[in-house]
This record gives C-alpha cells, structure tokens and sequence, in this order.
C-alpha cells in the first residue's frame, strides 16, 4: 500500500509498504478514506519529537472502512464506517475506567522509553513517535486499529467524511480545552492559536456558554477564520496582547486562557524568539513556550490556564510564580477523544456545528508531501488539509 | 556506611585533585621534590588522575568498588615518591618521607574501602519490582499460581511443567545454550502470597515471592515480586542478561507490564515498532512504525 513516511528531518515520501497485518486478537484493518494533517505532526517533521525513526508512517486523524476484524471484536463487521481516535486505549485499565482515554496503562508497548523523559508513560498514539508505542499513522492507504472494540466510533446514518472525521482528534480536543475552562456565563476566554484547533476550541467555548472569546494569531487569513465563530481577535505582531487583553477585560484579564499553540511558538520581539530558539536548535530546550508564558501572565486571579497546545519536553522561564501567586489552575492532557466522541457526534448530527469549517485544502494522499509543506509554511492560506488515499 | 566512606574519598580526591592543579609548586615543595625539572608536570597530571577518581566515586551509583581504582593510584605515587626518598638528603628527604607515610595510610583506608566495595557487589542480587491490575485479587493470584501460564508474559522463559503441587520444572531459552531448572513452592497463602526457590543442585540458585494485596479503596491488586539471585544464580542471571542486553530488573518489570496486559486486555500489546511487545531491549532497536509485511 502507499504511506506517508518520515524519512528524515522536513522529509517526508510517499512510500510503498506492506499492508497491515492483525497483530492483536481486538485489531481491526480500516482502509482509509479520510484522513488530515494535524498541527502537532508538524512538531514530528521538524524533528522536535524525541524518538521518531525512518520509515514510521505518519498521520493519527483518519477514518474509514473496516475491512478485516481480529477474533476479539464483536462490534464493528468488514464494512462499518468508522472514525478512529488517535489516542489507542484498551477500556480496561484504571486511566480508561476513569475516563483518561489518553493515559491508557496498557496501548503503549514502549513505556519504558516514555517513563524515562516523563516520569511515567502516557498511551499509545497513531503515527506519534516510539515513546508513544512506535504505531504506524493513518496517511496510508491501510491501517491496523488496536482495541477497535473500544475507540472506533461507528458512523450509520451518511454524514460525509468532512463533518465526522474531525472526531478523531482535533475537534474532542477543542472541545476539551473549552471544557477545561470549567465557563460560566458572562465569561471571556483567550485562546493562543487561531489554528484549527483554537478556531474549534472558540466555537466550542461558545457551545459552552462563554460570554466572550478572544483569539490570538499573527496570520490574518487564520484570525478571519477564527473570526467567524464569533470571536474577537488579536494579531500580536500589532498589538501588545497582554495590554490588549487588559483593555478588553475591565482590567482584569480573561477568565480562562487556552493555549492551542504548543512548543513551536512564535514571539513578536526577535531578541525573545531567538533567546528559545537557539536553545532549542541546540537542545537545550525542547520548547518555544511564548504561548503560555502569555497566558499565565494575561489570566486573571484564579483563573484557568488549560493546555491543548503540544509539549514534548522541558521549558525554560516557566513564570511559576505568577501561577502560584494568582492561584491559577493549570489544565492540561493530550484530549481523552474517546470520552468526547459520542456527545460531540450528537452535537453534529443536530446541527449544532460543522467541524469541516477548518478545511481548506483536499488532496489526494499522493501529494501529502506537498501539503505538508503549503501547511508548514502557511503558503495558499492553507489552514487545514485532507488527504484522501 | 560503606557507601558514605567512599563518598568521603571521592571528596578528598576532588580536594587533592583541585589543590595539586591550582598550586603545583606548593605541593611540589610540600613533597620534597619541588627541585626535580617536571615536578609541577608530574603534580598537574596527578591531579587530573585525582579528579577522575573524584568523579568516579562521586558519580557512580555502588561508589565502593571504584575505590581500586585509588588504590592504583596509591600505589604509583608510593612508588614516585620512594624513589624520590632514596634520591635526596636533609630536609627534602624528611618531607618525601612524610609524604610517603601519609600515603601509605590512606591506601589502608582505600582498600579497606575497595574490599568492602568488592564484597557487597558479589552479594546476592536483588531485584524489586510492582504494579497494580485493574482484576480482582482472587483472579489475579489464580492466574499466577497456574505455573504453567507465566511463559504468557515472561518472555524468557519457554515453558514452565508443574510435575506436582510444589514442584516444577522450568525451560529458559538463552540465545546459545537453553537452561533448565527445578523449582519448588515453599510458601504459599491463597490469594496473598506465593513463594518459591530452586532446587539444590539444578543448576540455578534462585528464589522469589510473589505477593498480592488489595489496591487502595478497593481498586485492583497490587502485584510485588522480589527475586533473589544467589552467589551462582547472580553470575547466571548476569549472562544471561548480557546475552539478552537487559538488566535483569529491567526484565522483571516488562514481565510485570505484560502480565497486566494479558489480565486485563487479554493478551501481549503488540505495535510495529515492538512486535514482540514490551521489552527493554526492543525499545532500543525498534522497527519502524510501518507494516511487517511477509511474515504474519
């Protein structure tokens, strides 16, 4: 089958390689028909994730048709149409029995390699490194979906590709992010990153009930995007966010701050953007914080700080006192999707959003190098990509 | 205690080491030998010797054994500086012989520190290792007592035959020769606890208790194993290991991680990237995350 393989730093090919196989007795095989690149595979390609190889295949938003069913499925029949959540969970542990979808004790066969960098592992995920569980992604024509009988959710009644296969990632971690907030009415949320997932997590903050939502980006085409859920936006190459966000706030700041930016950030000043820069070219640091400096400084009092945006490992001037002092709630978790999925399906099934907003670009999986690089570097007002194999 | 003397040496050889290269000619002269033409040469490379030893005892996880490597140096400044006793008169005489018995004594003391160091290394080897499964205790202890199912999840092992209620007979595979061993259950309390060792004289001396309790607020059981690896078993234990590239708590713990993988998924995770599923080994030579392919 073709894949979409990382064969080196910012290289990626189109390989042949062999079709999947069941490995476990609860796999199922899914030919793909839909899958996306997401922001965080961007961390990947640059080499910024401790612990990717050539030859692994990328990509852990896909959907599809389930061709093949290991003997521990009873659910899902050759056929059924399926989203897939890219957290591997196996619904029996003590994570999963509580809900923790993403801190699966059993789906990741590479723990050891996770608990040295942090502690203790998280779950494996598709196409995200071998600390994660060294799986292979979803830009590929054929992919093996470990404990099918547990993350898969079945789609019956039509709904196309593009509403549904956002379920698989970046829509439940909008959502989760919005949701970390804990809103209230009449609340104003700031989220860093009018990327596909903050312009989810904006729509979701107003399913939610919030009040207000502010957005910070620096590309105009990604702030009128944000802009049409109903969100006020900032550029932060115009305007000191932290005065801005004062101003706009009756000088108190938001009440809750979302980080949909993660460890590639960028800083308006070059001195600061080369100060994290350089350390991370040279591996001092794994992490371009801006972000969430940011949003710690500009939350107000005892307000929530809630993290969707990806780390990999170890940052710099983490403003600790400001958290400690200002009693703020830092939140954070790669999204538990599979907690998500069947109230947001109904949420899309009444009509209550259309996820495929974000899309801008369909390819063919063929040319999944190229938008890689049209994503990367924000060229053709590219926002979001689906491949279609 | 052992541990904290060699520290303490570490440190004296970080004191020495940093004294003999920032002040060369005021220990040169201290020795009595500040009038030969590479004294301070001689001082500054013995320094940078101290230092290593200083980062070797200061460094290391078991500090004790690394105190021989002092008492090398012991033994070559002994030397250096008898010759330079039995070369002079007068006052620099006296000093190299102040020197020298100063020396002389705290050798004693590193190698009191490097037998002791010595003797708790070959001790017997003991390895620890714990985790909690989602299944009742009951369950989970039944599993376990059915010998003949830990090959499931310790991948080392190829078949455990019970040959009656205590005694059973164990298959090992080693990439060269397979072991094979008798064990005997020596304790044993349904449901808590379930202990056992080898049988004199099969070859491999090893003991270990399994024990099960009730997780907090009634949450799974907890699972701890201590193995024991006797003066033989512990040499054993450490080939085959090396053979294997795994430290044998390494293995104990991927054993433990797999066998709550089969209590509570039903079988052995497995990725592309580890086929085989959790193993330190494979964790540092993995395969790519594609598809095997071939075979199945």
């Amino acid at each position: 089958m073709k894949a979409n393989v990382w064969t080196g730093r910012n290289r990626l090919e189109i390989q042949d390689v062999p079709d999947p196989q069941i490995l476990n007795a609860r796999d199922a095989i899914v030919r793909v028909t839909s899958t996306a690149i997401c922001g965080s595979d961007l961390h990947l390609v640059d080499g910024y994730i401790p612990t990717v190889k050539k030859g692994d295949i990328l990509g852990h938003e896909f959907m599809g048709e389930v061709v093949e069913v290991g003997p521990g499925v009873r659910n899902l029949r050759p056929g059924d149409r399926v989203v897939v959540p890219f957290p591997i969970a196996c619904g029996a542990c003590f994570a999963c029995e509580d809900g923790l979808y993403s801190l699966c004790e059993n789906s990741n066969p590479n723990a050891g390699m996770a608990e040295k960098l942090m502690g203790h592992a998280p779950a494996g995920i598709f196409g995200y490194s071998h600390m994660l569980g060294g799986f292979p992604g979803g830009q590929a024509e054929y992919a093996r979906v470990p404990f099918a009988d547990v993350g898969p959710v079945k789609i019956e009644d039509g709904l196309p590709d593009e509403k549904v296969l956002f379920l698989s990632d970046i829509f439940p971690t909008g959502f989760m992010g919005a949701e970390m907030c804990d809103i209230k009415p009449g609340q104003t949320i700031a989220i860093w990153g009018a990327g596909p997932v903050g312009q989810l997590a904006a729509a979701s903050a107003f399913l939610l009930g919030a009040d207000r939502v502010i957005v910070i980006d620096r590309f105009p085409y990604r702030l009128r995007r944000a802009q049409r859920t109903g969100a006020e936006v900032l550029d932060y190459e115009e305007v000191n966010v932290l005065d801005a966000l004062r101003d706009m706030t009756g000088g108190r700041g938001p009440d809750a701050c979302i980080d949909a930016v993660g460890m590639e950030a960028h800083h308006p000043t070059p001195a600061m953007y080369a100060y994290d820069r350089g350390k991370q070219a040279a591996r001092m640091e794994t992490e371009r914080p801006y972000a969430l400096r940011e949003a710690i400084m500009a939350c107000r009092n005892g307000g929530v700080v809630s993290v969707i945006g990806v780390y990999g490992g170890f940052v710099d001037k983490f403003p600790m006192g400001a958290v400690m002092n200002r009693s703020l709630t830092i939140r954070t978790g790669q999204c538990h999707v599979q907690r998500y999925t069947g109230p947001l399906l109904d949420r899309i099934r009444a009509g209550e959003i259309d996820p495929s907003f974000v899309i801008s670009h369909r390819m063919p999986l063929s040319e999944a190098p190229r938008a890689f690089e049209l994503f990367k570097n924000k060229q053709d007002e590219c926002n979001k990509v689906v491949l279609t194999p | 205690m052992t541990d904290r003397f060699a520290r303490a040496l570490g440190w004296t050889s970080l004191a020495l080491g940093t004294a003999q290269l920032a002040a060369p000619r005021a220990l040169t002269r201290l020795c009595g030998v500040d009038d030969a033409p590479a004294a301070t040469t001689v001082a500054r490379l013995v320094g940078g010797r101290e230092l290593l030893h200083a980062a070797l005892l200061l460094g290391a996880k078991n500090p004790a054994q690394w105190a021989w490597t002092r008492v090398a140096g012991d033994t070559m400044d002994l030397g250096v500086l008898g010759r330079a006793a039995a070369n002079r008169t007068g006052t620099r005489r006296a000093r190299a012989l102040c020197a020298l018995g100063a020396v002389a004594g705290i050798a004693v003391l590193d190698a009191v520190c490097a037998r002791r160091g010595t003797a708790k290394a070959k001790g017997p080897l003991l390895v620890r290792a714990s985790i909690t499964i989602n299944k009742p205790r009951e369950e989970v202890y039944r599993f376990w007592r059915e010998l003949e199912n830990l090959p499931a999840f310790m991948v080392h092992l190829d078949s455990v035959r019970t040959l009656d209620q205590r005694r059973s007979r164990w298959k090992a595979k080693g990439p060269v020769v397979d072991l094979e061993w008798e064990a005997e259950i020596i304790d044993e309390r349904a449901g808590d606890l379930l202990a056992w060792r080898s049988v004199p004289g099969t070859g491999v001396s090893t003991a270990g208790l399994v024990s099960f309790t009730d997780g907090p607020g009634g949450r799974g059981t907890v699972v701890d194993v201590s193995l024991e690896y006797g003066m033989h078993g512990r040499k054993l234990a450490a080939a085959v290991a090396r053979m294997f590239g795994e430290h044998p708590e390494q293995q104990v713990r991927d054993d433990l991680r797999r066998f709550k993988q089969v209590m509570e998924t039903g079988e052995v995770v497995r990725s592309e990237g580890s086929p085989e599923g959790h193993r330190a080994l494979r964790q540092l030579h993995q395969r790519p995350a594609q598809p095997i392919g071939g075979r199945a």
